[in-house]
C-alpha cells in the first residue's frame, strides 16, 4: 500500500508507503502545511483525510514571488 | 472535517480563523474579505476605470476574476519583462485567461521601455534582479496607467507578501518603507496613481485555493530569478511561526497598520520632484529608472 507524490518545482514524484492523514504526511516530508494546496484527483482534501491504497496525491506549492 | 458555515465536506482548512470551508463557502468568504478590502480602504468605487497588474499567477488572475464576477470596470495590464519561456508562457496565460472573459489586457514590453529585458537589465545592475524588476514594474504600471487615464492600479499582492516586505523592513529598520507600506497608497502627486492591494487579507494558499477552485489557468513555475530571493526566505520564517502560531502572519502585519505605520508615517517627510529626464516622480533629480536604464546603455 503506498501514496504516489507529486511535488513541484522542480516537478518530481516520491513514493510513500503505507496509509497516514494528511497532516501526518507533510510532516514525513518536512514540508509545512501553510505552504502547499494538498489535491487528490480534482479535489483538494484537507489535513484529517487519510491517504492510501494508490492513492496519487499533488503538493501544489503555493508561495510565489522575489522581490529582494 | 466539515465546513464551518453549512457543514457539508470541507476542501481546505484556515487555522487562523478557526473554520474550515466547502468550495462554494470558501469563494463567497473569499470575495467578501476583497470586499472588506476594498472598503475599509476606501481603494476605487465601481464607477472609476481600474487597471489590473497581471502576471499570470494565481495572485492577480485571482483577483482580476473576483474583480470581473463584481462587475467592476477593470482592464488587465500585463508587463513582458522577457524572462525566456517563462515570459513567454505567463503572457499566454493572461491573454487566454482575458479572452475567455472578454476582458481588455495591455502589454507592456519591458525591453521596449528600458532597453533590454530583464536578463540584460540583471546583468547592467548590481542591484539583485528581483529589485530591478521590482522597480522597473512600478514605474511602468504608473507610466501606463497615466497614459491610458487610469487613476488607480491594482496588484495581486497577499498576506504573505505583506508580511514578508514587512519583516525585511523590519529586520533592517527601514524606516521610509515602513511609513510607506499600506494596502492603499493615495496619489501624493498628480503623476503618481494610487496603488491598491485588495488581497492583502488573504493568505497565500487561500489565494491559490480560490484559483484552485475557479478553475482558472495560472501559471504555476516560478520565476527562474526568484531562487534564494530574500523574501522567499522570509516567507518560510513566518510561516514555520504559522504553523506553531496560526494567525502570527496576521497579527504581524495587521498590527503593524493599525499601531506601527502611525508613527513612521508621522516621522517621514519626503519632498517629491519631476524627473529631470522623463519627468515622472522621484525624490531625487534623475528617478531610479532613468538611472537603471544608464546603466543598461552603459554595459551595452
Amino acid at each position: 500500500m503506498t501514496v504516489r507524490v507529486i511535488l513541484r518545482n522542480p516537478r518530481r514524484e516520491v513514493e510513500v508507503a503505507g496509509r497516514r492523514r494528511v497532516r501526518d504526511l507533510l510532516k514525513d516530508l518536512d514540508i509545512l502545511p501553510e505552504t502547499v494546496l494538498v489535491i487528490r484527483g480534482d479535489e483538494m482534501i484537507t489535513a484529517d483525510t487519510v491517504v492510501g491504497d494508490e492513492d496519487v496525491i499533488e503538493l501544489r506549492p503555493v508561495i510565489s514571488g522575489g522581490r529582494a | 472535517m466539515k465546513c464551518t458555515k453549512c457543514g457539508s465536506h470541507a476542501v481546505l482548512q484556515l487555522r487562523r480563523h478557526n473554520a474550515a470551508f466547502c468550495a462554494p463557502d470558501f469563494i463567497d468568504f473569499f470575495r467578501r474579505q476583497v470586499g472588506e478590502a476594498v472598503r475599509r480602504h476606501r481603494m476605487f468605487t465601481r464607477e472609476e476605470p481600474l487597471l489590473v497588474a497581471v502576471s499570470g499567477g494565481k495572485d492577480s488572475l485571482g483577483l482580476w476574476d473576483v474583480l470581473l464576477q463584481e462587475g467592476y470596470a477593470t482592464t488587465g495590464l500585463y508587463l513582458d519583462l522577457g524572462i525566456f519561456d517563462y515570459s513567454k508562457e505567463s503572457r499566454a496565460k493572461c491573454e487566454a485567461f482575458a479572452a475567455r472573459r472578454g476582458a481588455p489586457l495591455l502589454i507592456v514590453s519591458v525591453a521596449e521601455e528600458v532597453g533590454a529585458a530583464i536578463p540584460e537589465v540583471q546583468a547592467a545592475t548590481r542591484r539583485p534582479t528581483c529589485s530591478a524588476c521590482g522597480l522597473s514594474k512600478r514605474y511602468l504600471m504608473n507610466k501606463a496607467a497615466l497614459e491610458q487615464g487610469f487613476g488607480v492600479v491594482a496588484t495581486g499582492h497577499n498576506l504573505d507578501d505583506e508580511a514578508a516586505t514587512l519583516f525585511g523592513s523590519v529586520l533592517h529598520w527601514q524606516t521610509e518603507p515602513l511609513a510607506r507600506q499600506s494596502p492603499a497608497l493615495p496619489s501624493t502627486h498628480p503623476k503618481l496613481v494610487r496603488r491598491v492591494k485588495p488581497l492583502y487579507r488573504l493568505s497565500e494558499r487561500e489565494t491559490a485555493a480560490y484559483a484552485f477552485l475557479r478553475k482558472i489557468d495560472y501559471i504555476v513555475e516560478e520565476c527562474p530569478f526568484a531562487k534564494g530571493a530574500t523574501s522567499l526566505m522570509h516567507k518560510e520564517i513566518l510561516n514555520r511561526l504559522e504553523d506553531v502560531s496560526p494567525g502570527a502572519k496576521h497579527n504581524f502585519l495587521f498590527g503593524f497598520l493599525e499601531k506601527g505605520r502611525p508613527a513612521f508615517e508621522r516621522a517621514a517627510d519626503v519632498a517629491l520632484n519631476e524627473c529631470a529626464r522623463c519627468g515622472q516622480v522621484t525624490t531625487g533629480t534623475l528617478c531610479a529608472f532613468c538611472k537603471l536604464a544608464d546603466q543598461v546603455k552603459r554595459a551595452r
